[in-house]
């Protein structure tokens, strides 16, 4: 297994491992005529503090493995172990934070009032919900836009609302499921910078699926990427880009590892 | 603010005013006596010269309106909550509602007068709630349960609890539709308050002062209750409205009719 970059100094393997996936298979629909094999037989070990993006083609499991790991549905088989409770634990924990393709933000509550909803149901006071809001606000830095409702914000800004909703009760891990698919190219790449920004002085572990390659490998240190029918983890590529800047997306190492990750998929096509 | 309301509601008092001088110059010409059909003016002067009881009329039916509003309205919220709540609720109490609904409510005035009595106003204050109710429930259960699965999710994921899922997300997600449901419930409280008052209940009331006069041949008289009836539905309606804007607020663009 490669991208272990941080070390084990803080304990054990349980310990470093933020998410510790063994044997897991997810059937649908299981005996019935339209069953489908989503995931099959998938191991996997997420250190914390990492940034993994899951990458493959329509109908490899991406997406049911992110929900498997949040807890959002069982598996048929195996264990998903988070922070080294079970994920449903974790999910009571309230050791999650989501985002979505959209926003799934509450057109009734003011953007604030967006951030401070899981903040709310953790029984804050209004004070503390107030300037940890306001935090957030400066880390998506959309400070000015608190008072507005999210219909007045464009697409770009929801997303941002979104992951700072998601991150404003210090979850452990962050899962996010395409959540600048319906971005434009240039609000996207924006995006991403700015989602690495926040990765970095967070220190978040995020979990992170994609259709596109560029962003997988720009975003991530470790790419996992899967194959369909049924479900499985073709490569498990270590990104060593390092520090990403505005040249990042030009450098030769950049490109070189866009068409490792196209070669897994493109093998895995033809041998089909 | 108020410029603005009274420029939007020009055309719609423009048409209305035109309609009434049209409808006064026609009945001048075709049917001077006023019989079948009485001029606008008539009814204006039958209004003013029958005030005092008219009033009374509307305060009696408008008895009737309100608390069968109040009654149906409530009755349609908790029952909708519980639908949307628990399967069972829903299994059990959503083919109860469409069976009340359709029976030909109206039908049912005669019935409730005998069960109430025939000058007790209860039997219309039931036919009014019964015939609010359904609006309310169809509506409300539809705003309750029509939440998005990612909404849902997100609250999954927060660890919500399913009353606090309700509260935070399916009570808000339902005003829009609760309030449609208010404006058509608010008229049709005002006909099922006056057809019912045709069968009995008070003495004084707008549905009797019809019923009376259109018998002995006072049609004048009668329309001028129909004009005070009217004026209540309207009333009502915007009454509706006002509270839509204060209970949503993030829809301040919203029109009051709209």
């Amino acid at each position: 297994m490669t991208g272990h970059i941080q070390g084990s100094a803080a304990g054990g393997v349980a310990a470093s491992a933020a998410v510790e996936i063994s044997d897991l298979s997810k059937v649908f629909n299981h005996g019935k005529p339209n069953e489908v094999h989503a995931l099959d037989g998938i191991g996997l070990s997420i250190e914390t503090g990492s940034f993994v993006s899951l990458i493959g083609p329509s109908g490899c499991g991406k997406s049911t493995l992110l929900r498997l790991i949040g807890a959002l549905t069982a598996p048929t088989d195996g264990t998903v172990l988070v922070n080294g409770k079970s994920a449903d634990q974790a999910r009571l924990d309230r050791d999650y934070g989501m985002a979505f393709q959209t926003s799934g933000l509450f057109g009734w509550r003011t953007v604030t009032q967006n951030i401070e909803l899981p903040l709310q149901l953790m029984g804050w006071n209004k004070l503390d919900r107030k300037n940890r809001a306001a935090e957030m606000l400066e880390l998506i830095k959309l400070p000015e836009f608190g008072d507005h409702y999210p219909h007045e914000l464009s697409g770009g800004m929801q997303q941002r609302v979104a992951i700072g909703r998601a991150l404003s009760f210090q979850p452990s891990l962050l899962l996010m499921d395409e959540p600048f698919g319906a971005l434009d190219e240039m609000t996207r790449e924006h995006m991403q910078t700015e989602v690495l920004d926040i990765w970095k002085k967070t220190g978040k572990t995020v979990v992170f699926v994609t259709h596109s390659i560029p962003e997988a490998v720009f975003l991530s240190n470790r790419v996992i990427v899967m194959s369909p029918r049924p479900g499985r983890i073709a490569a498990d590529i270590e990104i060593d880009l390092g520090a990403r800047t505005f040249d990042t997306r030009e450098s030769q190492r950049f490109f070189e590892l866009i068409t490792q990750v196209r070669e897994v998929l493109r093998f895995d096509e033809d041998s089909r | 603010m108020i410029a603005k309301a009274l420029r939007s509601a020009a055309p719609a008092v423009l048409l209305g005013a035109g309609g009434l001088v049209l409808w006064e110059l026609i009945l001048l010409v075709v049917n001077p006596d006023g019989f079948v059909l009485p001029r606008p003016t008539e009814i204006l002067g039958s209004l003013i010269e029958n005030f005092t009881e008219i009033l009374a009329a509307a305060g009696t039916t408008g008895f009737i309106v309100i608390t069968g509003l109040v009654g149906g309205i409530a009755l349609g919220v908790v029952w909708a909550l519980l639908v949307s709540q628990f399967r069972i609720a829903d299994e059990m109490l959503t083919p109860l509602a469409v069976a009340l609904n359709a029976i030909p409510i109206i039908a049912l005035a005669p019935i409730f007068n005998a069960w109430y009595g025939l000058l007790s106003p209860t039997s219309n204050q039931a036919i009014v709630v019964l015939l609010v109710f359904f609006p309310v429930f169809v509506n409300t259960s539809k705003g309750l349960t029509s939440v998005g699965a990612i909404e849902l999710e997100l609250m999954h994921s927060y660890a919500a609890s399913k009353w606090e899922i309700t509260k935070t997300v399916r009570i808000p997600n339902a005003m829009p539709l609760f309030f449609t449901s208010l404006k058509i419930a608010s008229s049709l409280a005002v006909i099922g308050a006056i057809v019912a008052e045709y069968f009995g209940g008070r003495q004084d009331s707008l549905g009797q002062f019809i019923v009376q006069n259109a018998a002995s041949s006072r049609y004048t008289e009668a329309w001028a209750a129909v004009v005070a009836a009217s004026t209540m539905g309207i009333l009502l309606y915007f009454v509706s409205g006002g509270f839509e804007r204060v209970a949503t607020p993030w829809r301040r663009d919203v029109d009051v009719v709209g």
